[in-house]
Parts: structure tokens; C-alpha cells; sequence
């Protein structure tokens, strides 16, 4: 059986080149903060790199919220079909089921 | 026969007559040929045409054409198109006639010029629709379709009982500026509401559209949201309580799209809160907020259109959708993972892609207006969709962990169609004038300043360290075949069990109160026959002397009152 093709990340040194290149562009943007001039609206837009960990912080605090929330939202994937379908149809159709 | 005041949605129920009688390339081709001539006698339409007729003592205006109807004219055509070279290898009646129908009912809605006919085209788009999802020929989809139809239907009710008053209120059935003023304009607020997803009526659209067909589920996620976006536009902007309705759609579907498996309802609610950005801008209500609205409801068209087809085709091939079964498959379908990926900028609001020329323009607003918690919240809502649309759709399908499939590309026309719209994604991105061109009012508005592009670019990298950062360090919620709660649990659990424990109740009561009744009845028989035994009181033999003896007494008390009462 013939090898597949190596694909690019397969290897985990192209992951790591892309993480870098995300890590140096998010330094560079921090560092434009002190060379752009912004013309501001709001107070919180003249704090330091306001607009950065808002961004941050928002997306840490949505998704371990919304991780909280699986603890009471979440049911098994034949929750309603069980009412709702024949037990032959529980798969329903094209959805894979495991 | 063909005049310039020909209504735009007769052409398309034409082509959906011609394409029940015709089948194969010949049927796509007519599709394709009528849509386009259709959409380009609509851009010879000048705004300011109209026609007016009486019917039954009523002056209606079933067609008026203006700046705000025509743009949505516009994006329907490009979103009927798009969907229809999409959906060209589909071999199924249903779905091919029903697509027409359901954009020329939408092009009916957005330029009706009274509520009646307005009213007519809101149920032709939910009855159209429906069939949609039902060519999915699942029962799953059947019993969603039903629901669909239950709640569209529902809406359409709604609007009529509220013109109605409204006609009692004011005698005019004009679809123009109403506000909220009096029942009947609160009725005609929430029929739109229905169809537009505010918050806690937002359900159907996660319900049903997951369910659709691959093709199905495009048209759907074009017209029927956006038809009511235009209708809020058109008839309550500029109504504060809007800003509010609108920036709680942006953020409360966020956190259901970061736990959902199943991509396309991840999608679905990404789209509840893109809306939500033009409720917002409609509420403001300023010129800048209006346009802003408007334009992010042209673009959302297309990159919600491109990241649903990327998603169909990647169902289409692999016959899953779930976040946890797929993987990998930008190795085998480099082209639809490069084209999910323009989508996805676009909807991320990046600079040069499409939604950041028109999303900045209602943060701006907001923030000039003063609706400063409103623009945070905004702010928030712009991080979590690069989370859940931008980054969490292509990663999970055609990234993270290798699931192991090798498929191919998926039929060259789903290539075709995706590619239009992601060079349309691009193009207004990089040349928003030809999109302001459009716009109902001229704001001069350049969204390219340092200031904006340096804000949204930070907001959008850092987001993406924050997905990294949760990644290397184990806490992002991993992809689980599950069902998350939302406000379908009161109609789908909720009431049925409800009303299944009263009639069991109600059935144990009656059952009690039959068994009573029988057991006194049953007594009485008993006694009844207790009565005939041998010895008993109705046995016993009597002679015929009594009966004689019984005979006369009757006769003297006959006489006694005959003597006695003469008159």
C-alpha cells in the first residue's frame, strides 16, 4: 500500500510557523497602537491596547461561559427523537451516527 | 406585455411554471437565463415606478420601486442566481420549482407598496419555503418542516390581524413608516419580529435550516430573514427599543454557535447575530446606521451564502456536518476549504473582505450616537463571530484532528457558484463605492481610516490568540455529538409533556368517574333482580280477588271527586 502524501500540516513544524506568524503579527498591531494616531470616541478607546484585550479577554470569557453552559444545556444527540421519531428514523437520514 | 412596470416577481414564478415542464441542463439553463434577464430589466427599473390598482374598494399598490426595495432587488437576484448555478447537478423537482418561487415571493415582499400585498408574499415565502427543507425526505426534516411552516404561518396571522387594526386606526394600508403606536402596529412589529429571529423567537431558524437540503439551505438563509430586515427598515427605523432588540441578538447566539456540533446550526445561529447588527443599525435609525444596516444585509447575503454552500458541499460529499466526525479535509478539498475561508474572513469583518465595509458602519454609529454599552456589546459580538463563524467552521471541517476521509471536490457548478461569491466578498471589500453607490442615503462614509482598520485588525488577531491559547492549553470545549437546550425545549418538550401528563390526568379522572357510575348502575341491577328471586317482593303471587277489590276502590274515589268538584 502506497504511503499518502505528506500534506502541509503533517508536519508539526508548519503549525508551529503558522503560531509564530500569528504571535509576531499580534506584537507588530500591539506595537502600532504607540506609532498610529487614533482620532477617539469613547474613553476606553485611549487605554492601552484597549481594542486587543478586549478581544482577547471577550473570546476567553465567551468560550468558558459557554463551556459553563454545556453543563446545564446539554443532552444527548436523540434527546428530541426520541419523542418526536419511529425508533427506526432515530438516525435521521443523512446524519452519521455513532 | 413586457413593460418596465412589470413586477419583479412575476418573471421568477414564470420560470418555476417552465421548469416543472423541463428537466435536466435544459431546466438549469432556463433558470439561469430567466433570472439573469430579470435582473437585468431591474437595473433598468428607475426608482419611482409603481402600480396601483383597486380591488374590493382598497387602493393598493402591489408594486413601488425606490432606492431602499431596490437594493434588496438587487441581492435577491445575485442570491437566486448564485443558488441556482449552486444547486444545477440537483435532480429533484420539488427543490428546483420551489427555489424560484420562494425569491419571486420574497421580491413580491420587499416591493409591495401596501401591507395587504405585503401580507399575500409573507405567506407565499413560508409555504414556498417549506418545501425546502422537506425535500431533505427525512422524517427528522418532515417533522421540522412542520414546525417551520407552524411558526411562518403563525407570522403571517399576526400581520394580518395587525393591519387590520392598523386599517381601522389610521385607513391607510401604506407599507411605509409605521412605529410602534397602538396594537396594531405592535402586532405588525412582532410578525417581523417572528421572521427577523428576536431573541426568544430566534428558533425556527436553528431548527429548520440545519434540516434543509445541502442546496435548500442556501436559498433559505438568503430571503426570508432578510426580507424582514427590509420590512423593519422600511417601517420602524429609528425605534429605540430596536438598538436593544438587535444588540442581544449579537451576542446571545454566540455562546450556542461555540458549543453547537452540527456546522450548518452553528451557522444558523452565526446568522441570528449578524442580523442582530442590522436591527441595531435600523434602531439607531440615523443615515449612517440605516446604510450600515442595509449594506451588511446585501453582504451578509453572500458570505452567509458562501459559508452555507461550503458547508453544504462538504455534507454533500462526506454525508456528515458534525464538527466531531470531520477534519482534515482541506487535503482533499483544498479548493472549498480556500473558498469557506474567504467566508469566513468576511463574516470576521476582516479588512478588505466584504462585512467589515458595512459592520463598521453601524459600530460607528452606535457609537456616535451615544449607545456606548450597546457598542461594547457590539465589540464583544465582532470577537465572538471571528470565534464561532471565522475560525471554529473552517478549523473543525477542514482542520483540527485528520478524521481519516478522502473525498473530492464537490461538483464543479458548487465550485462555480462558491467562487462567485467569493470574489464578490472580495471585490466590495477592496471597492465598497460601487456597494455605497446603492445605499438609500449618501454619507460619505470611508471605513478605511487608520483608525477603524487598526481597531478591527486588533480585535480579530488577539481573538485568534485567544482561540490558540484556549487550544494549547486544553480548555476549548471539544466537539461532542450532542443537543444544547434552547427555547424549542418549551414547544418541542415542554408542551407536549405538559399536555400529555394533563390528558393522562383527565384520562385517570374520567376512567374513576365511569367505573362509579357503572358500579351504581350495577347495584341498581342487582337490586332490580334481588327483587324477582323466589320469596322476594316482586315474585310474590297475588290473587285476583285483590285485583277486583282494588278496581272498585279506584272507582269509588273516581266518583267521590267527580261529586265532589262538579264545576
Amino acid at each position: 500500500m502506497a504511503t499518502e502524501k505528506q500534506h502541509l500540516f503533517d508536519n508539526p513544524k508548519n503549525v508551529q510557523r503558522v503560531l509564530y506568524l500569528l504571535y509576531f503579527c499580534c506584537t507588530v498591531l500591539f506595537i502600532l497602537d504607540f506609532v498610529i494616531h487614533r482620532h477617539l470616541v469613547h474613553p476606553w478607546e485611549g487605554l492601552l491596547g484597549f481594542y486587543a484585550v478586549y478581544g482577547f479577554v471577550g473570546c476567553v470569557v465567551l468560550v468558558l461561559v459557554a463551556k459553563w453552559m454545556r453543563t446545564f444545556l446539554m443532552r444527548e444527540e436523540s434527546y428530541y427523537d426520541r419523542t418526536e421519531l419511529d425508533p427506526k428514523e432515530i438516525d435521521g437520514g443523512e446524519h452519521v451516527g455513532h | 406585455m413586457w413593460a418596465i412596470d412589470t413586477p419583479a416577481f412575476i418573471p421568477l414564478f414564470l420560470v418555476s411554471v417552465l421548469a416543472l415542464f423541463t428537466k435536466g441542463n435544459l431546466r438549469g439553463a432556463i433558470l439561469l437565463g430567466v433570472i439573469a434577464l430579470s435582473g437585468i430589466h431591474l437595473w433598468n427599473v428607475p426608482a419611482g415606478t409603481s402600480v396601483s390598482l383597486s380591488f374590493l374598494g382598497y387602493e393598493l399598490t402591489p408594486y413601488k420601486v425606490d432606492k431602499l426595495s431596490l437594493m434588496f432587488g438587487y441581492i435577491f437576484h445575485i442570491a437566486a442566481l448564485i443558488g441556482v448555478i449552486y444547486s444545477l447537478h440537483v435532480k429533484d423537482t420539488m427543490q428546483q420549482v420551489a427555489a424560484p418561487l420562494y425569491a419571486g415571493s420574497a421580491l413580491g415582499a420587499i416591493f409591495a407598496g401596501d401591507l395587504l400585498t405585503l401580507f399575500v408574499f409573507w405567506e407565499l415565502l413560508a409555504i414556498t419555503s417549506v418545501f425546502l427543507i422537506w425535500a431533505r425526505r427525512t422524517e427528522r426534516a418532515y417533522q421540522a418542516g412542520i414546525r417551520y411552516l407552524i411558526v411562518q404561518v403563525m407570522s403571517g396571522v399576526i400581520l394580518l390581524g395587525g393591519l387590520i387594526i392598523y386599517y381601522g386606526k389610521t385607513g391607510s394600508l401604506d407599507f411605509g413608516y409605521i412605529g410602534l403606536d397602538g396594537i396594531g402596529s405592535w402586532c405588525i412589529f412582532l410578525a417581523f419580529g417572528i421572521k427577523a429571529c428576536f431573541p426568544l423567537l430566534h428558533n425556527w431558524a436553528t431548527d429548520s435550516y440545519p434540516e434543509a437540503t445541502p442546496t435548500g439551505t442556501v436559498f433559505l438563509s438568503a430571503f426570508t430573514t432578510k426580507v424582514a430586515v427590509y420590512a423593519l427598515a422600511r417601517s420602524f427605523p429609528g425605534t429605540e427599543l430596536l438598538v436593544f432588540i438587535g444588540a442581544t441578538m449579537t451576542c446571545f447566539p454566540i455562546f450556542f454557535a461555540v458549543i453547537e456540533n452540527d456546522l450548518r446550526r452553528v451557522l444558523a445561529y452565526s446568522m441570528i447575530n449578524q442580523i442582530g447588527f442590522m436591527i441595531c443599525g435600523i434602531g439607531i435609525g440615523t443615515a449612517l446606521a440605516v446604510n450600515g444596516a442595509v449594506s451588511h444585509a446585501f453582504n451578509d447575503i453572500i458570505f452567509k451564502g458562501l459559508l452555507f454552500m461550503s458547508m453544504g458541499a462538504v455534507l454533500h460529499v462526506t454525508g456528515r456536518i458534525n464538527g466531531s466526525d470531520l477534519g482534515g479535509l482541506y487535503k482533499s478539498m483544498p479548493k472549498t476549504a480556500m473558498l469557506c475561508i474567504v467566508g469566513a474572513a468576511s463574516i470576521s469583518a476582516f479588512p478588505l473582505f466584504s462585512g467589515f465595509v458595512s459592520k463598521s458602519m453601524v459600530m460607528s454609529a452606535a457609537l456616535q450616537e451615544g449607545y456606548h454599552w450597546v457598542w461594547l456589546m457590539l465589540l464583544f459580538a465582532s470577537a465572538g463571530v471571528f470565534h464561532h463563524a471565522g475560525i471554529k467552521i473552517p478549523y473543525f471541517a477542514f482542520f483540527a484532528h485528520d478524521s481519516g476521509l478522502r473525498v473530492s471536490e464537490p461538483p464543479k457548478n458548487m465550485l462555480v457558484a462558491m467562487t462567485i461569491s467569493a470574489i464578490l466578498c472580495i471585490t466590495i471589500g477592496v471597492y465598497p463605492g460601487w456597494l455605497y453607490s446603492l445605499l438609500p442615503f449618501d454619507t460619505g462614509y470611508n471605513p478605511y481610516d487608520a483608525t477603524h482598520v487598526l481597531a478591527q485588525t486588533q480585535i480579530l488577531f488577539f481573538s485568534a490568540l485567544a482561540f490558540v491559547w484556549l487550544n494549547l492549553r486544553g480548555l476549548y470545549p471539544p466537539e461532542l455529538h450532542s443537543v444544547n437546550l434552547d427555547v424549542e425545549w418549551i414547544y418541542r418538550r415542554f408542551f407536549p409533556q405538559t399536555l400529555k401528563a394533563s390528558f393522562s390526568w383527565i384520562w385517570s379522572q374520567d376512567a374513576m368517574l365511569r367505573s362509579r357510575v357503572l358500579e351504581q348502575l350495577d347495584n341498581f341491577y342487582n337490586y332490580l333482580a334481588r327483587c324477582h328471586y323466589p320469596g322476594s317482593k316482586a315474585s310474590q303471587v297475588r290473587p285476583t280477588g285483590n285485583m277486583v277489590m282494588w278496581v272498585a276502590i279506584l272507582l269509588a274515589i273516581y266518583m267521590w271527586l267527580l261529586l265532589s268538584f262538579v264545576n
